[in-house]
Order: C-alpha cells, then structure tokens, then sequence
C-alpha cells in the first residue's frame, strides 16, 4: 500500500522520475529560482483602516526583512491604540450599518470573489509569502496560497446557510472580531480567521504577525478590489502591543487568537470578566508514534513531513516520535539518510525543502533549546547541508536518548528540531503521548485498522493524522485540547466561534 | 408517645464515598423564611477539592470509556431513583423555603431532565459530528469528545434542579464532575448524591462539596488538573471575574461567565456541547 500525496496540482507527480533514464553520474540540482519580476511591493505600507490605506496615528513605521537575504523588503506602518481604536471604530459602523443587515446571500458572493481574487493573484502571494516569511516556495505556491483560497471559498458558502449549522437555534453575529495571526502561515491564517467571521456577518480588525505582514496588506489590496464595503475588514499591523490594545479595546465583541500558549493565556487573563467571546489556538508538542508494523518508508516521509514542513514552525509539528523498540534501527537510519536528502537553502527555489528561519528571534530560540538538548545529555544528528553565508538558517536535527523529562521533549521549539523518544507497548505509547499539557494533533503509524482507531481514540489532541502527517483543508475543523487552547477553525465547527445562538 | 427523630449528618460526596470535610468545619443552614437550624452542612476545603479532582480524573478514563448506550441507562436510572425517592427530595426543597407546589414542581423538572439527557447519550455525536469533505484521497470525520474534569457552581436556586441541568449535560458527554452546590441550600443536592450512590454511576463520576462559593471558587479555577468550569452559579462579578483569570492559568474552558441566567426552558444539546472536544481523524484511502 501506498500513502497518496496531497499533490492537487500535480507538482509532485511531475517531479517524479521519467521511465528508464540513464544513471547520472551527479545527483546535484541546476537552480531553479522562481522569478520575483512580477511582484512588486510598495516602499512603505499603511494600515488598512475602513478601507482605505491611512498613515498611522502613531507616525511610526518600522521595516521588514527577507529573514533568508535580511535585506529589506518594505516599511510598515506600527498601529498604536489611537490606530486600533480608529479601526474597531470603522469595523462597528460597518457592522451596524452594513455587513449585518445585507442579506446573507450577498454576504457569501462578496467572499466568493476574495477566494477567486487569490488564485488569480496566487503566484504573487506565493512569491512574497516566500520573500516575507522564509518558507520554501514550493510550500507557499501548493498549500498556504491554494488553502487559503479554499477557506475563503468554503465559507463563502455558509453565509446564507448557518440555519442548517445551529438545529433549533436562530445564529447572530457577534459584532466586532478582533483577530491575531502567528508568522508561520501568514496569508493562510488571515484566511482561517477572516472568512468564518464574515460569513457569519461579523466584521474584523485583523493584526498579522510583526514578521510577516507582507501577505496580509496584499489581501488587504484584494479587499479592495472586490469591493468589499470599507470597514467591514480593517487590517492593523504592528508588534504584541499592537495586539495588545485590540484584545483590551471596550468596543470589540470577540477576540481570536493563534500563537504562543503564554501569550494565550495572557489573553485569556486579559478578557476576563469583560464578556468578550474567546477562541484560542495555541501551542503543541504533539507525538508522532511509530508502530513496529508501520509502513517503514511512508512512516519516514511522515516523520520528515511531520516535523522539518515550514521549517518546523508549525504548532501541530510530530516533534515527538515514539517509536515502537523492535523497530527503531530502521526508522533511525533511515531518517538520517532522508535527512541528508533534504535540501536547505534560497526559499525561491522550486527545489527547496528547508526554507529559512523566519527570525533572528526565533533562531536564537531554536539554538538555545537544542544547546539545553546537548547539555541535558540527549544525542543529537543534524544534516550536514551547507548552510548559507547570510540570513537565518538551522538545519534540519533530530535526538535520539531523550530523557521525557527534558526541556527538548517537553517544550516547543517551533524549529525543525525532533526528539526520538521508544516505547514498548501501545499502552506505554499512548501515556507518554499524553503525558503533556498540549494537545493539539498527533499522528499513528501502522498497518492495524483497530489499532489506528482504538488509539486515534484515546490521544487527547484535537487533530490525529493516521498513516499521514500535516494535511490540512478548509472543512475539516482544527484545533486543540487542554493548553493547545479551546475553538474549533475549519468546516461547520469552526463557525460557532463567531456567533451567537438564541 | 412521641418519638425522637434520627437527623441526617449532611456530608460531602467524594469518589462514591460520604466523607465530613477533612477541615472538620461547618456551616449552618437555615431555613429560607425564619431561623430555623436545618443543619450543620461541611463547609468543604481545597484539600477537600482536590480529593474530588483527584477521584474524577481517577474515574474519568472509565466514564468516557463506557459505551453511549451504558451512560445513557446510568443517566436513566437517576431518573428512576428520583422518582422513587421523589418525596425526599421535595421534603429538601420545602424544608429550604419552597412552597409544596413548588418543591414538587422543582422536583418532576429534574426527572424530566435526566430523562431528556439520557436519551441525548447516543445522539449528540451523530448531531455534533460529521464526516468531513476533504480535497484529496482521505477519510476524515470529526468526533466530539469529553473535554475531562468538569468543575461546576450550580445556582443557589432553584437548588436542585438547577444543579441537574448543568451535571446531567456535563456526564452524559461523558465528562467527571467536582461541583459545588447550592450555597445558601445545600441539603436537597447532598440527598440526590444518594440518589447518584444508588443508581450505578461509578464513584468518582460527580463529586459534591458544599461549602462557601467565595473561597473554593478560586481553588477550583486554579486547579491544574480542571479542564472547565461553569461559573454559572457564581453571583459576585468580582469573584468570577477573579476565577477566569485564574483559569487561565492552564487554559480552561469557562462557561456562565456572565453569571446566572436562569432557565430558559430549552435544555439542550448546546448544553452539553459545553464541555466537548472535538476531534478530527484523517486517514488516507488507497487500494
């Protein structure tokens, strides 16, 4: 049995090997650059405020880099809580004076043209995602831009169908959502938070990531030209202060967050007692658990996809694999050879599998966790790939003889970093699997149909992959259990967190 | 000849036992109209808490293990047993202040209740679920879950009902409970943990402390291993206000954050959505 790649476009199927091609005698590959001519960013962005770009109250800008040349790619406006206060203004007359009386029908055609607006526009999204953000481009061009589309296309549709969603209940919006996006997949969760919240009929001030806003003041452009009314999506850029003014501002009904379970938290304790709605989507450290009678070659591929997809800035990566004892020789040689395979470098090669590290930030994290690794004892293997002269980099690692204890197979790295952990008995497996304050995703290896149930069954994580790793798709709902936060993204589940039910 | 009634010893209802509070303190309880000394109920401590944390987490990996269909009679059997014991339990009611036709109007709606949520037990997966059309050659449904320890503030009235109507969704999603009844008429949910003693729910699936609202309310919101809370029967804006913060702490989920509500009339699925995960399973297809 073969695992099917999620390959919608097909470019998987074409890299593959034509038939009986003579052996070469290198196995380097010629560069091949995606073209960056077509994409041109504005010098200076201001924020998107009623749908117009405006200066920021503040009159404060502040650049932002390529984190794989750290040249600069433009300057961005910082919105300060005069700006924040003037965006929620904005969203609440559009809220009151437009979005919730149009008819829900109208609502959906409005958010059907954003997702036809993004793939035309798809190649340039790809391309500045990449720029902006450090990930490869075969990543941004095949999921984030095309799963972005298909979000908003999903909801679209459920704008005039929430009756059938709510049995018995009549569903309202709530009002103003205040939304904040991580770096790690900018475009596309401006998309999972963006497109519940209209189709819902609420409107959005949405602040994108301080590393990555790039892609967010594009769709801001796309807004425009699909003429949506002004304000019903304002779009604020800034650092966690930014945020902060959104989360503590009086007029906003509703507050979605994706990002760090220690900034989740300081949210959760910001909102209390002030009856603003609350969705959460944090942390994780999810096990990817091998079982002997796994599908060796696929359950690699799975492991490799699992925690080195995005660099590993992923907040369901399987950083912890549990592999099954009798079968942990091959699945470590084997990953150390896939690992060599793996090639590092410019994120606008079509061939790139590790991108860069989004920030100097969060490399100095990923080094500090991996230098605890080695102090705490654990073996660590990292690729030899030549690593680029500037821009931030971390190769893809992995450790094997860690302790559950140790810093590395309890906190998240959020790097392509991966702690090996063994385990006897499916019972021992799923303990240590749970045995964790997240509870986000996971993954199951093995041939076992009763097994892959029976243990999909008793993960405590929002999303189990089995005999797969990392997909993801506009109706199928996401989100965690436990300190992975609370609120479900995607399909019909992921409309609740945007209204009210009488 | 008159004779000489037997009190009961109103305690605490921890892991299927009856223990008094570890603390050895109490409360009195009064009758609502006048001063009548109804009894000296436990006034439970946060050692006392954890003990029920303790004993729901112990009973929770059995509860949420058992079939739909078991939770379900369990739930049902409560119902029976109320009946039976239906005249006790107004004698609580009426003794706290209700009128007689009160009491026994308080009473049926708790029944009724059970009855409603028992028959919820094999269907609100079938109504909250849902298979999933994913583009790409993969099988994938969504399945709701218990969200695990479940601390509960039940309104101080309606007392007894009021209790049932925020346990009954609770368990039958197969969640374990620590709830806090009543402050002010603790007696009538002390008498329907004998009623839960007597109707096959395993020990340590709901747990009682009665005691002050004002100090285990923060015990319990800060309590690591609570995964939710309903703050629903918490009065004081400040004190709730208080226990969402600290419920931060480890992410819970709050509901009643806004305090009482009352009954709408409606008891329903969103209930107990309240204290549901849910979990999505992808599997590839391939021949």
């Amino acid at each position: 049995m073969t695992e099917e790649i999620h390959d919608p476009r097909g470019a998987l199927e074409r890299l593959k090997p034509g038939p009986a091609a003579p052996m070469p005698v290198s196995w380097e590959y010629s560069p091949s650059r995606e073209s960056t001519d077509h994409v041109r960013f504005r010098s200076r962005y201001d924020l998107f405020i009623g749908g117009k770009f405006v200066a920021p109250l503040s009159k404060r800008w502040f650049p932002t880099i390529n984190p794989a040349t750290e040249e600069v790619l433009a300057e961005i406006a910082e919105a300060d809580e005069a700006d924040v206060d003037a965006a929620v203004r904005e969203a609440r007359r559009a809220y009151e004076k437009v979005w919730s009386k149009m008819r829900p029908a109208e609502r959906a055609k409005y958010i059907f043209r954003i997702a036809r607006l993004i793939q035309e526009k798809s190649r340039a999204l790809a391309v500045a995602e990449t720029l902006n953000g450090g990930k490869p481009i075969k990543e941004s061009r095949d999921i984030d831009v095309p799963l972005a589309a298909a979000h908003f296309f999903y909801y679209a549709g459920w704008a005039d169908k929430l009756d059938y969603a709510f049995p018995l209940r009549k569903a309202s919006p709530l009002g103003v959502a205040g939304q904040i996006i991580p770096w790690n997949f900018p475009l596309l969760m401006a998309a999972w938070k963006i497109a519940p919240a209209l189709a819902a009929g609420n409107t959005v001030v949405l602040k994108p990531a301080e590393t990555t806003p790039i892609t967010s003041l594009m769709l801001a452009e796309i807004i425009q030209e699909a003429d949506l009314p002004p304000g019903v999506v304002n779009i604020l850029t800034g650092a966690g202060a930014t945020g902060a003014a959104l989360v503590r501002h009086p007029d906003v009904d509703k507050i979605a967050f994706t990002g760090s379970t220690e900034v989740g938290k300081r949210i959760q304790r910001a909102t209390a007692g002030s009856r603003k709605h609350l969705t959460l989507e944090l942390g994780g450290k999810a096990a990817n658990i091998v079982f002997e009678d796994a599908p060796i070659d696929q359950a690699v591929e799975g492991i490799v996809n699992g925690i080195y997809f995005n660099q590993g800035h992923v907040c369901c990566a399987g950083s912890r694999l549990f592999v099954q004892e009798s079968v942990v020789e091959p699945v470590i040689r084997k990953l150390r050879a896939r690992i060599g395979t793996l090639r590092l470098g410019d994120p606008l090669d079509k061939n790139t599998d590790i991108g860069a590290i989004n920030s100097r930030q969060q490399l100095d994290k990923i080094r500090e966790l991996v230098d605890s690794g080695v102090t705490e004892g654990a073996e660590m293997f990292q690729s030899s790939c030549p690593i680029p002269s500037r821009g931030y980099w971390f190769p893809p690692t992995f450790f094997t003889n860690v302790a559950q204890s140790s810093r590395i197979a309890q906190e998240e790295i959020f790097g392509p970093v991966l702690s090996v952990l063994t385990f006897r008995t499916p019972e021992e497996a799923l303990e240590r699997a749970n045995n964790t304050p997240y509870g986000l995703s996971a993954g199951v290896w093995t041939e076992k149909g009763s097994r892959i149930l029976k243990i999909a069954q008793k993960l405590r994580a929002g999303v189990v992959w089995a005999n797969t790793y990392n997909k993801f798709d506009p109706s199928s709902p996401f989100g965690g259990y436990k300190e992975s936060g609370f609120g479900r993204e995607g399909g019909m589940h992921g409309l609740e967190p945007y209204v009210h039910l009488d | 000849m008159t004779r000489l009634s037997v009190r009961k010893t109103y305690k605490l209802y921890i892991g299927g036992e009856f223990p008094r509070t570890e603390s050895g303190r109490f409360y009195p309880v009064y009758a609502a109209k006048g001063k009548e000394l109804l009894a000296n109920a436990c006034r439970g401590s946060r050692k006392d808490l954890r003990n029920a944390v303790v004993a729901a987490r112990k009973a929770f990996a059995g509860w949420s293990g058992r079939t739909a269909y078991n939770r379900g009679q369990i739930l049902y059997r409560i119902a029976e047993v109320s009946e039976s014991r239906a005249p006790e339990l107004e004698q609580e009611l009426r003794r706290a202040g209700s009128s007689k036709g009160d009491a026994r109007r308080e009473v049926e709606l708790s029944i009724e209740r059970w009855v409603h949520f028992a028959g919820w037990a094999d269907k609100f997966p079938q109504i909250l679920g849902s298979v999933n059309p994913v583009a790409g050659p993969y099988y994938n449904f969504t399945v709701p879950e218990p969200t695990g320890v479940v601390g509960i503030f039940a309104p101080e009235t309606p007392a007894l009902s009021g209790l049932v109507d925020r346990l009954a969704p609770a368990i039958v999603g197969g969640n374990t409970v620590v709830a806090v009844p009543s402050e002010s008429r603790p007696l009538a949910a002390i008498t329907l943990a004998e009623v839960f003693e007597t109707s096959d729910v395993p020990g340590g699936v709901i747990n009682l402390i009665s005691g002050l609202k004002s100090e285990l309310v923060s015990w319990l919101a800060s309590h690591m291993d609570v995964n939710a809370i309903d703050l629903g029967g918490v009065e004081d804006d400040a004190l709730r206000r208080a226990a969402q913060e600290a419920a931060a702490e480890n992410v819970k989920r709050v509901v009643g954050a806004a305090g009482p509500a009352g009954d709408d009339g409606r008891p329903s699925l969103y209930a107990i959505r309240d204290f549901l995960e849910m979990k999505t399973v992808w599997h590839p297809m391939g021949v």
